[in-house]
């Protein structure tokens, strides 16, 4: 008996050498854990260091090595799917990731210490927390579950298989919960923010496994090639399956924040600490919408004439619904939340064309967009007060006149989320743009081009701000900081340059790699 | 390759600008470096081309694809087109260049920040080299801005003084008058022709409509008026003379005033498709080079004189390029030996205000041969050049014009010979009252010469304004190299050419012999009592006066009863729309309640409505 069900289940294959990425990250997350358990806590942030980064680095070229042809295979028993899409998704949430992970090593420009709580089991406000925070402890969980989360990611964007996907998010988004709720500043906010995202995160995961079900239900197969063959084949109810498609369509929509799902985002993103944000909004919005990409054109593809009416509806709400709160926001990184909504909606007008430029414009639109947000981010935690960041927008008067160097780099990334020219942020609007008119949807474009102008008003009135109104007095300061964050800054700005100036190299590389494997 | 020449001062000037004060040190220097290079580049692909075949002498350099739309039919490349025309540019920017970024490292030593002046100055040549190399309007247009930007940040670079800071901005307005038809005209060319390139414009121009070549003639036009300081856009030009001295020399003569006439002889195609154009390109040079001549004849301050002079030779070239192909080649040449004598000129402007505390009146001059040797000989190089004596430049280069304008029309020689005429005046006036006329000096002013670094770029430019002219039309040689890309038909002027050559000449020495007689005495104080005439011209022939009551009152009162228009009504909808807008965005915040229940709702809401459309759709 036991031995005729070992029988029916294959021996999985297991391709280690394409699936390193992934199993590097995890298996960094774990000696992460075991640091944490026998270091002496002042030598854990430097092992610690160590460990992500090597993992970090070591990822990025196993992914550089073997994203040629040679490497595009369905791996792990057609549960994962390395194709070109994949690699480059991969290789883009390696190196947000790593400008996220500068951003958390970060220590020199709080004086009390980097960005996360002393103790995250002090009461707020209380006694303990004065005394961890005066003893200089810091909570280092942070790094295992930021490996954690990565290959998570990595996961998610390669998952051939409703499960693995399933598990892949789950693995992304637990370690996010808690990282959400460890800001050392305004700890109750961050609290809250942390219980929403996880209640609300919960909620989609529910809901993303109960399409599954039914697709299972439907199609009698979770992997996407099947999936797609099911559908095609199959002669059950449709309603079954248009529940189905619905339901997955909920739970992947959520994380990437199109409306009507974005709500947890702007509570979210003001309460997390700010590296964590800049990780949410470049990294895990480039894996959401990988993943998203991935189910949509892969396993439901057949069906894209029921489907694409709906993405063009979500798409322009997101837009016009996130552009136009926007602009009624007072602190900066609210509207950078809304902002990440309404891109979200851009990224949305992008994939609802589901041909190959459209692929490789989504790409190359989160590619853009991750760079910049982790920018824009990076820049707000040297712009400070004596309680920590100064996110009032309203402060940031004159802030041109303090500090240049800040308000001209702020600038070039407020300029490039608009979506000017010679920033990668047109390149990218443009791109997506493009591929949704020769994919028929010129009116939804209109839609964009009108969301991207009232846009444009609020991202542009940062700079007006910095740069042509007087300085309050007592108003913010600059903060030098150390060589990490220096260099997230750098990066992200040369990208937006890079993208913006020289975009055919890039959309070349990128469109020759957009096919799917299934 | 041909890159380089453009990188090289792009790169330097980036890295001045940005290390800032931590170049200071090295930072003229490497300015020098970097133009040294780029004339050395061009030098090198200058050798090159000669040593190839007429026809395959022009190249084109594709540096990268900036954005390709397969879809749309739409492309845009940095390409840089180097053929005998920009090669030609290019020697004359980085060589004159180079010499005054020489110059500039003594005449900028007392200066605070020399460093800034030397990161604009190579700034400037990396733009305009772009605007010279470009293969396409669109680039050229990066460039054409290029310049204005460098040229705005050079006259207000002494940003202290009131003065220069009204005159940059003053100088970049008129400019943008001018930007505003060269992007009008790209516009065109693109929803016409869908293209933007030289090449396409060339081949589609033929078969165009007569209002296409017309319209973009014109819009040419105003772009080249802008930048080129011609009528009626011309008043910027005396007022930029606020910037230092090597940058009146480098921008405002030699090089960028010059790149409309650039424009026009690039574009002409389609000027040769529209005579109206053409027409209005003769008329507008005509009224400039004389006005421009009355202007300089009036003025006192020899670098204002200097700049109405500037303002007539180019109006020589723009009218020269309205001749069609028998002018074009004449157009260049002139272009190019104006660029050595009047730049020697503005050099040894700036070598005597060195040397007289900043001065610039020249009736405080006077008796400088004694104490400044190199200066005197340098300029007085440069007044035989821009007087057209033989065997200097301008002879020739000048001579060719009047031979092609009179072959066009009488009253198109007429102007270019009374021209002649006044520059002789109004030179040989400046010269009597610098050098040969007693010393007038401010009791506190020693003169001295000038700092090796300041002399020999002179030295150089001089043997340049004296034997350039032979050189160039030795054997029609430079008519043969410009041929193949702007087309060369000979002028078949009425009279005979040795008649010409006599009546120009006699003209000349008419205008110098009444310089001379006018200006054997000369009060230290500008006299008042004077003709109508002359008040006028030391108003500028009321150019400010001109634009002020037909385009800045105008302007302000359109802007006014826009402004009231706009308040009322577009501003009612917009504020209405804008009301409307954050109206919603308030109410739509309010959505944004912060409760985790209302948001699942929301979330359980959606999915509901997902559904339904999807079963709605399938039904």
């Amino acid at each position: 008996m036991i031995q005729t069900v070992l029988n029916t289940i294959p021996t999985p294959s297991f391709e280690y050498a394409l699936l390193s990425p992934i199993l590097v990250m995890f298996l960094a997350a774990c000696l992460g854990v075991l640091v944490e358990a026998f270091l002496p806590h002042e030598k854990r942030r430097f092992a610690h260091l160590i460990i992500v980064f090597t993992a970090i680095l070591f990822a990025f070229f196993a992914v550089v090595l073997q994203s040629g042809p040679n490497g595009r295979a369905l791996v792990a028993n057609g549960t994962v799917a390395l194709d070109g899409p994949g690699w480059i998704l991969q290789g883009t949430i390696l190196l947000v990731a790593a400008l996220s992970a500068l951003l958390f090593a970060e220590s020199k420009i709080d004086p009390l210490g980097d960005a996360f709580a002393a103790r995250a089991s002090t009461l707020p406000g209380g006694e303990e927390e004065k005394i961890a925070t005066k003893l200089g402890w810091a909570q280092t969980e942070i790094w295992p579950l930021f490996s954690f989360a990565i290959s998570g990611m990595l996961l998610f964007v390669t998952a051939n298989d409703l499960l693995v996907l399933f598990v892949a998010l789950e693995v992304m988004s637990l370690p996010l919960y808690l990282l959400a709720g460890l800001a050392r500043r305004r700890r109750l906010l961050s609290q809250e923010a942390a219980l929403k995202y996880f209640i609300l995160g919960a909620l989609a995961s529910a809901i993303l496994l109960f399409g599954s079900a039914l697709t299972y239900a439907y199609t009698g197969s979770l992997e996407f090639g099947q999936i797609s063959n099911g559908i095609s084949s199959a002669n059950n109810s449709p309603g079954l399956l248009t529940a189905a498609i619905a339901l997955v369509a909920v739970g992947m929509l959520f994380k990437v924040g199109a409306v009507p799902f974005h709500q947890w985002v702007p509570d979210v993103y003001t309460g997390s600490p700010t590296p964590v944000t800049s990780f949410m909004a470049g990294a895990v919005k480039v894996a959401a919408f990988g993943g998203l990409l991935r189910v949509f054109y892969v396993a439901f593809g057949a069906l894209v004439w029921d489907w694409r009416p709906l993405i063009w509806v979500v798409a322009g709400l997101t837009m016009v619904v996130g552009s136009v709160i926007a602009l009624a926001q007072s602190d900066f990184k609210r509207m950078l939340a809304y902002s990440s909504v309404s891109n979200g909606g851009f990224i949305l007008v992008g994939f609802s064309a589901t041909s190959r430029p459209a692929i490789a414009a989504v790409l190359i639109y989160l590619i853009a967009y991750a760079f910049a947000t982790v920018g824009a981010f990076a820049l707000l935690t040297l712009i400070r007060e004596q309680a920590g960041e100064s996110s009032t927008l309203i402060r940031w008067k004159g802030l041109g006149k303090k500090s240049p160097l800040v308000a001209g780099l702020m600038s070039l990334f407020m300029l490039s989320f608009a979506g000017i020219p010679l920033t990668s942020g047109f390149t990218a609007k443009f791109g997506v743009f493009t591929a949704a008119i020769s994919g028929g949807a010129t009116a939804l474009v209109l839609v964009g081009v009108i969301a991207s102008a009232i846009a444009a008003v609020f991202y542009i009135r940062v700079i007006i701000l910095m740069f042509f109104s007087e300085p309050i007095p007592e108003g913010p300061f600059v903060v030098v900081p150390s060589i990490f964050t220096t260099i997230a800054i750098t990066a992200s700005a040369v990208v937006t340059i890079i993208l913006g100036l020289f975009p055919q190299v890039v959309i070349d590389l990128i469109s020759s790699a957009s096919v799917f494997l299934r | 390759m041909i890159a380089a020449v453009i990188a090289l001062p792009a790169l330097s000037a980036a890295v001045l600008l940005s290390f800032g004060n931590r170049t200071n040190k090295f930072g003229p220097l490497l300015a020098i470096f970097a133009s040294t290079g780029s004339f050395l580049i061009g030098l090198w692909h200058f050798l090159q081309m000669v040593a190839r075949p007429a026809e395959e002498r022009p190249a084109l350099t594709t540096v990268y694809e900036w954005l390709a739309v397969p879809a749309a039919g739409f492309k845009i490349n940095f390409a840089l087109q180097l053929d005998q025309l920009s090669i030609s540019f290019v020697l004359l920017i980085t060589f004159v260049g180079t010499l005054i970024h020489i110059y500039s490292l003594g005449y900028m030593s007392h200066d605070e920040n020399p460093r800034r002046f030397f990161a604009y100055l190579n700034l400037f040549v990396a733009a305009m080299l772009l605007l010279v190399l470009a293969d396409n309007y669109l680039l050229l247009y990066v460039g054409w801005e290029g310049v204005g930007l460098a040229s705005y940040l050079l006259i207000g670079f002494w940003q202290h003084k009131p003065t220069a800071a009204v005159a940059a901005k003053k100088a970049f307005v008129a400019n943008r008058v001018g930007d505003f038809g060269l992007s009008l005209a790209i516009m065109t060319m693109f929803i016409v022709f869908g293209s933007v390139s030289f090449s396409d414009i060339n081949s589609g121009i033929v078969g165009a409509p007569a209002w296409v070549s017309l319209t973009l003639g014109l819009l040419l036009l105003l772009a080249a008026c802008g930048k080129s300081a011609q009528f009626p856009l011309q008043s910027w030009l005396l007022d930029a003379m606020e910037g230092p001295t090597p940058v009146s020399a480098l921008i405002h003569a030699a090089t960028m005033v010059t790149a409309g006439v650039y424009l026009i002889v690039r574009s002409a195609s389609i000027f040769n498709a529209s005579e109206i154009a053409q027409t209005a390109v003769v008329i507008t040079g005509a009224i400039s080079l004389l006005m421009g001549a009355i202007i300089g004849a009036a003025k006192d301050d020899i670098k204002k004189s200097l700049a109405g002079s500037t303002m007539s030779q180019i109006g020589y070239m723009v009218l020269a390029a309205g001749l069609g192909p028998i002018g074009y080649v004449f157009a260049i040449l002139h272009l190019i030996t104006h660029g050595f004598f009047k730049a020697v000129m503005f050099l040894g402007a700036g070598s005597i205000m060195h040397a007289t505390n900043d001065n610039v009146d020249m009736r405080r001059y006077g008796g400088l041969p004694k104490v400044m040797f190199f200066t005197t000989i340098t300029f007085f190089i440069g007044y035989l050049a821009i007087i057209g004596v033989p065997p200097f430049a301008g002879f020739y280069s000048k001579d060719h014009i009047i031979e092609a304008a009179l072959s066009h029309s009488w009253w198109a020689g007429a102007a270019v010979l009374f021209g002649a005429g006044l520059t002789a005046f109004y030179m040989t006036r400046m010269m009597m009252m610098t050098f040969v006329s007693k010393s007038r000096w401010h009791d506190d002013v020693h003169p001295h010469e000038s700092p090796l670094s300041m002399v020999l770029p002179m030295i150089v430019l001089s043997v340049g304004a004296a034997t350039m002219g032979i050189l160039l039309t030795r054997n029609h040689i430079f008519e043969h190299w410009l041929e193949p890309i702007t087309g060369f038909v000979k002028p078949e002027p009425p009279l005979p050419i040795q008649t010409i050559t006599t009546i120009t000449l006699s003209v000349v020495a008419i205008g110098v012999l009444i310089g001379i007689w006018q200006n054997i005495k000369i009060a230290k104080v500008a006299p008042v009592k004077v003709s109508f005439v002359v008040k006028a011209a030391r108003k500028d022939l009321y150019g400010d006066v001109l634009n002020e009551t037909l385009l800045m009152r105008p302007g302000q009162g359109l802007t006014k009863s826009l402004n009231i228009f706009d308040n009322a009504v577009v501003d009612g909808f917009v504020n209405g729309l804008g009301l409307f807008v954050s109206g919603i965005s308030a109410r739509l915040r309010r959505s944004e309640t912060g409760y985790v229940r209302s948001y699942a709702m929301s979330i359980v809401l959606g999915t509901a409505l997902l559904i339904i459309a999807l079963l709605m759709v399938r039904i």
